[in-house]
């Protein structure tokens, strides 16, 4: 697939991929995702914002510039900042694919980092020459001051305008707690919203911190997801828990919904509220209890991302949505089109619950 | 106000979420002080560090940003340091104004860079700043916290008063653009409010009439205690009708 190179969240001509509960296949627009919700659905939503996760800078040791791409920490709460794990690499900046970055200069813990008005320390190396844990010097308020002053989202070699917070911010963003966009849900306009009421469905936000999808480093890929931490609100939890009981759909919109909701599932398979870090991952081999249908990104072989629609529906079928996606050239990435898969009543049902792979 | 709404009010306002921009003078700097003293969580913005400074000093526990809502630049980086700092949001005050030229000119005599910069700051500020922030409002009108947001208005907003031109132009897009929003977003349990705080004695209006009897000019610590108390009674009013009983309970 080609990737999406415009920062446009919704482009009119964005093109939906539907797969119903029988594997059928079907092609829709995606501005019209409304008209697939039935009344009693609830869509469920990350309402996680942006960080502008990554920082420039120079390794104080070396004189060298690196650039570093915070990518995970332990919970949602300001404070959490103080201590991430982040992505180190060396010079140049985002028109090279991160494939082809050349490594950060050495990094040892106790090396001082100067990333504009931030300071960071390495903390620690995790088993990696790029993956590290920094930990930021002075006082919460001025971390926050920093990096919103100095950070810049993340951006993409296949897009190849500079992105501000505001291209990568969904309508619905909230709580600034995700590395990457969690962009399912640029479909999600304030329109589309008042659409999915009038047909009868409702709506309610978990807050996850989506992590990177991908840094260029096979090693690194395939520890991905990183542990991720989520809230899930008390009203949601229950629209679920109510949703459930009357037989309506859990539409999750993104894979990070689908982490948390399925994360925080309890044995009788309802939700429940709170914190949580999601630990797990959702592949073929996973049974899923809460969610029933995804509306996500198009996803190519190999990444996490495509390991979880193998929780949805078989291997046949994924290898059918893979050929139509290719097919009909829809685009792939941040900002291309999408799918809307419905879990198949077949697909993994002798698999043990999702819950249970937690480590 | 009697006696009872008035203890109910200040309930209300325990832990409450607040983000004033314009906060180190004139009213802005009157609800910092009001609010913070019933007990709201506050985040307030304005352009000068040692404003901002001085300010977080004098009242302990606020969180002071410095950026400047007429950036479009700006507003992201604003919007992300509230909502880290406070957790999320459940009231917006758009206070920051510009008055256009000083001292203020007949439209004939108004440069439009003056004006533009009027605009920035009156209209398109407030209106960037709400719509980066309308996630996280939305969501605690879901937890049933109540959502509100205020945009500072003026009668130069409805009444046409010669050489208020570029205030008085930028403040009426202002308010209808309150209105518009607030029938908008009535489904999403946000209501938009407009205060008009009257004439008070502030640097805007020095800037405006310097020679005026300041005697003769309202306190802005009177309007900021008259808006705050008309925060309290809608957030308490959505709180009460979020709590109703619903015609059809579903055990969970």
């Amino acid at each position: 697939m080609l990737a999406a190179h415009l920062p446009i969240q919704r482009p009119s001509e964005a093109k939906l991929l539907v797969v119903d509960g029988l594997g059928n296949i079907r092609h829709w627009v995606r501005e019209k995702f409304a008209d697939l919700l039935h009344p009693g659905d609830l869509v469920v939503a990350n309402d996680a914002a942006t960080l502008p996760a990554s920082l420039s800078g120079e390794h104080e040791r070396s004189g060298r510039p690196v650039e570093v791409r915070l990518v995970g920490w332990g919970s949602l709460r300001p404070e959490a900042i103080r201590h991430a794990t982040a992505v180190v690499f060396g010079a140049g900046d985002f028109r090279t694919r991160t494939e082809d970055r050349p490594l950060p200069p050495e990094l040892e813990a106790g090396d001082r980092l100067a990333l504009g008005p931030l300071g960071a320390k390495v903390e620690a190396l995790l088993g990696h020459p790029r993956l590290a844990q920094l930990a930021f010097h002075g006082s919460l308020h001025k971390i926050w001051e920093g990096l919103a002053r100095h950070g810049r989202p993340i951006q993409y070699s296949h897009v190849k305008t500079p992105l501000a917070l505001w291209h990568v911010w969904t309508p619905i963003a909230g709580p600034p707690v995700a590395f990457e966009p969690p962009s399912a849900g640029f479909t999600l306009d304030w329109r589309t919203l008042a659409l999915q009421k009038q047909r009868g469905a409702k709506f309610a936000t978990i807050t996850h911190a989506a992590g990177v999808s991908s840094t260029g480093d096979a090693r690194l890929d395939a520890l991905l997801p990183l542990d991720e931490p989520y809230h899930i609100p008390s009203n949601t939890a229950s629209a679920v828990n109510q949703t459930r009981k009357r037989g309506g759909r859990i539409v999750a919109i993104g894979t990070t919904v689908v982490r948390a909701l399925e994360h925080a599932a309890q044995l009788d398979g309802s939700v429940r509220a709170g914190t949580g870090l999601a630990t797990q991952r959702i592949t073929s081999h996973s049974r899923l209890q809460v969610v029933d249908t995804l509306l996500s990104g198009t996803h190519e072989p190999g990444t996490s991302h495509y390991d979880l629609l193998g929780a949805f529906v078989d291997e046949k079928t994924l290898n059918r949505i893979d050929r139509e996606l290719h097919a009909l050239n829809y685009l792939t990435h941040e900002f291309g089109d999408s799918v809307f898969v419905e879990r198949m009543a077949e697909a993994n049902s002798e698999a043990p619950p999702t819950r249970a792979l937690v480590a | 106000m009697n006696h009872n709404s008035e203890h109910y009010s200040q309930e209300t306002f325990k832990g409450l979420r607040v983000a004033i921009t314009g906060g180190t003078s004139g009213l802005g700097l009157a609800l910092v002080r009001e609010l913070t003293g019933r007990g709201a969580r506050v985040a307030f913005v304005a352009r000068k560090q040692g404003g901002v400074e001085r300010v977080v000093c004098q009242y302990a526990g606020t969180h002071g940003i410095v950026g400047d809502v007429s950036q479009k630049e700006d507003i992201h980086p604003i919007a992300m340091q509230v909502t880290a700092m406070l957790g999320g949001l459940d009231v917006l005050i758009n206070n920051a104004s510009d008055l256009g030229p000083a001292p203020l000119a007949l439209l004939a005599d108004t440069e439009c860079e003056d004006l533009e910069r009027a605009l920035a700051t009156n209209v398109l500020g407030p209106f960037r700043l709400t719509k980066t922030l309308l996630g996280t409002l939305a969501s605690s009108a879901r937890e049933g916290l109540g959502a509100v947001v205020v945009n500072i208005s003026s009668d130069a907003a409805v009444n046409a008063y010669p050489r208020w031109g570029a205030y008085g132009a930028s403040k009426a897009a202002l308010l209808h653009l309150s209105r518009i929003w607030n029938e908008e977003l009535s489904t999403e349990g946000i209501s938009v409010l407009s205060f008009d705080p009257g004439d008070m004695d502030t640097p805007l209006h020095a800037m405006a009439v310097p020679d005026a009897d300041r005697s003769q000019l309202g306190r802005p610590e009177t309007a900021a205690r008259l808006l705050t108390e008309a925060i309290g009674k809608r957030i308490s009013v959505i709180r009460e009708s979020f709590h109703q009983p619903c015609e059809e309970v579903v055990p969970c």
